[in-house]
């Protein structure tokens, strides 16, 4: 079963509180020295806590991450070194970056389109084949939650097809709909359609007994009871599905890219490769990673936007 | 007949409650017989675990017996209903809708059919002004103390006027003082409804001051009615003014004598 928490990698960590009103005090100690001297009295301590409150936000919001990516940037330049640059290394790779995104949106032929074109396309069939999942997974999963019956009858079925990788599913896609893009589509739905179906089930089933008592002794039409009570506490866990499905989703798209050609990044990928340009490459991890992160990130804000304490807790 | 009517509102006859667990049948409940008059407030009482809740759960009709039969006015429980509107002992609210929402769905679904959308309005803010809380009515139920959402668990039951109220410790999660401020409230309102009232409660002084029955269970299992002690205190009541009066001293020694002496707690040995 998956896990239904959030957890965001991306939230900033609170400032014990001992820690900051400390080195407040020690600020406001100095500036009410220095500010005997001067007679910018009333500004100083302020100027002061500012900047103490900017210098300790730079320690532990800014050092930390740079200091991971100067790791990254390291390790590469070392692996590039050591492979006689067969592997470019990240200043090179920047210089072709810069010349990609350049014009990022250049057309000379059906095989050879700009990497904005790529990325929005494999977007675009991320978009679609999550959507329908989203259409089917989710009632799907409100109904396996619901009724026992149901729940009986597809676990065993979700229990066989889910370890399945999607990739499996590309032949099948290819021989029923005949084309690549349908193809690929299609193994984006599968792979996006398990984690809302699960996820979504799971939180109906954790509706907790007190609100349906609630919705018994007043005899809720099961409308009501859907929109009312099932659909608000049922909300978070269907947005970690809708989270998990994304990502999935996004990391299979490449793959399915690679197997199907067309316009998409995983094509992209593949097509460099076989032009032999590392560099390219390179690039194009970044450009999956990055958008990677911006879908995860809107997802967990649209998440604690709409979800309540209560519910999380 | 008519008389017996009139004073049988709730009857409860030999009613046996028996719950499968993993070690087997669990006897709860056993040979349960009450009657309950219409404007009359009960008070349920006894040890913890001997089955008051389950009791109550059977008369709101949240759960059905395994023997024996439940009747409201005339008519057999049969399931849960807003005209037994009960109070939670956790109150229950829905985190996502104000308290007026709150309110709102309750009497939207019992009166929801016959009046206009003002007139529905109306009522939920009458209920919220009758527990105290008028201002507090676009809050959520996260934004309020435990008290103020135990009130408006209590506006949401009295608001679909219900036949019966049932209440389920509905103040054992409140402070002292807290809970002395709702049970005087809850006097107010019982008196000027005339509302009936079961309550299940572990609390002696609470029992006392608010009831005309207190009903006392025996230790579970296959708990059962072990006395009914009629509380004849005359109302209005005044909690300060009940402290030293003899009869009031005299239903407390009697409910202490029967849950300390002939229903002392005795730990099984596991």
């Amino acid at each position: 079963m998956v896990s239904a928490v959030f957890h965001s990698p991306l939230e900033p960590l609170p400032v014990p509180p001992q820690e900051a009103t400390k080195s407040i005090a020690i600020s406001a100690c100095t500036a009410s020295v220095t500010g005997q001297k001067h007679s910018k009295t009333t500004t100083t301590p302020w100027v002061a806590h500012r900047w103490a409150a900017l210098s300790r936000a730079f320690w532990q919001r800014v050092l930390p991450p740079a200091c991971g990516l100067a790791l990254l940037l390291g390790l590469w330049a070392l692996v590039s070194a050591s492979t006689g640059r067969s592997i470019p290394g990240p200043q090179e790779t920047w210089l072709q970056a810069l010349e990609v995104f350049h014009d990022p949106f250049y057309r000379n032929g059906p095989n050879d389109q700009g990497v904005g074109w790529n990325v929005l396309m494999s977007l675009q069939r991320v978009a679609i084949g999550f959507g329908l999942a989203a259409l089917v997974g989710i009632p799907a999963g409100f109904a396996i939650g619901r009724f026992t019956f149901l729940a009986r009858m597809f676990n065993p079925l979700i229990g066989l097809l889910r370890p399945v990788s999607p990739l499996a599913w590309l032949p099948i896609g290819l021989l029923v709909f005949k084309g690549a893009n349908p193809a690929a589509i299609w193994t984006i739905f599968i792979c996006s359609i398990w984690p809302m179906v699960i996820n979504t089930a799971t939180g109906v089933q954790r509706v907790p007994q007190d609100y349906l008592n609630v919705a018994r002794v007043l005899q809720l039409s099961e409308w009501k009871v859907l929109t009312r009570i099932l659909f608000p506490s049922v909300l978070p866990y269907m947005l970690t599905g809708v989270r998990l499905a994304v990502g999935t989703a996004w990391l299979v798209i490449v793959a399915a890219e690679m197997l199907t050609g067309g316009v998409g990044i995983g094509f992209w990928v593949w097509d460099e490769w076989n032009n032999l340009n590392v560099k390219n490459i390179i690039i194009a991890i970044f450009v999956i990673g990055i958008v990677g992160l911006a879908l995860e990130y809107a997802l967990i804000r649209l998440a604690t936007a709409l979800t309540f304490d209560e519910v999380k807790a | 007949m008519n008389a017996s009517l009139t004073t049988k509102f709730i009857e409860i006859q030999d009613v046996e409650q028996t719950f499968k667990t993993a070690k087997g049948l669990f006897p709860a409940l056993q040979g349960i017989h009450l009657t309950i008059a219409k404007g009359e407030f009960v008070a349920l009482i006894g040890h913890s675990g001997c089955g008051k809740s389950t009791l109550l759960n059977l008369i709101a009709g949240l759960t059905t017996p395994t023997a024996g039969t439940l009747l409201c006015a005339n008519k057999e429980i049969k399931g849960p209903g807003p005209e037994r509107a009960v109070v939670f002992q956790n109150h229950s609210l829905l985190p996502w809708l104000t308290c007026f929402d709150n309110v709102y769905l309750a009497v939207e679904r019992v009166f929801g059919r016959k009046e206009s959308k003002a007139r529905l309005r109306e009522r939920t803010a009458t209920a919220l002004a009758l527990v105290g809380l008028e201002h507090a009515g676009q809050k959520r139920p996260s934004e309020i103390s435990g008290g103020m959402k135990q009130r408006v668990g209590i506006a949401r039951a009295l608001s679909m006027e219900p036949q019966v109220l049932l209440m389920d410790e509905p103040f054992g999660a409140l402070d002292a003082l807290t809970r002395a401020r709702l049970q005087d409230e809850l006097l107010e309102i019982v008196a000027r409804t005339h509302s009936t009232v079961v309550m299940v409660t572990h609390d002696v002084d609470e029992a006392v001051l608010l009831s005309d029955k207190i009903v006392m269970l025996t230790n579970g299992p296959a708990a059962t009615v072990g006395d009914v002690l009629q509380v004849d205190l005359p109302r209005p009541r005044n909690r300060v003014q009940l402290a030293e009066d003899p009869h009031y001293a005299q239903c407390r020694k009697a409910v202490i004598d029967f849950l300390y002496t002939r229903q002392a707690h005795v730990e099984k040995a596991a």
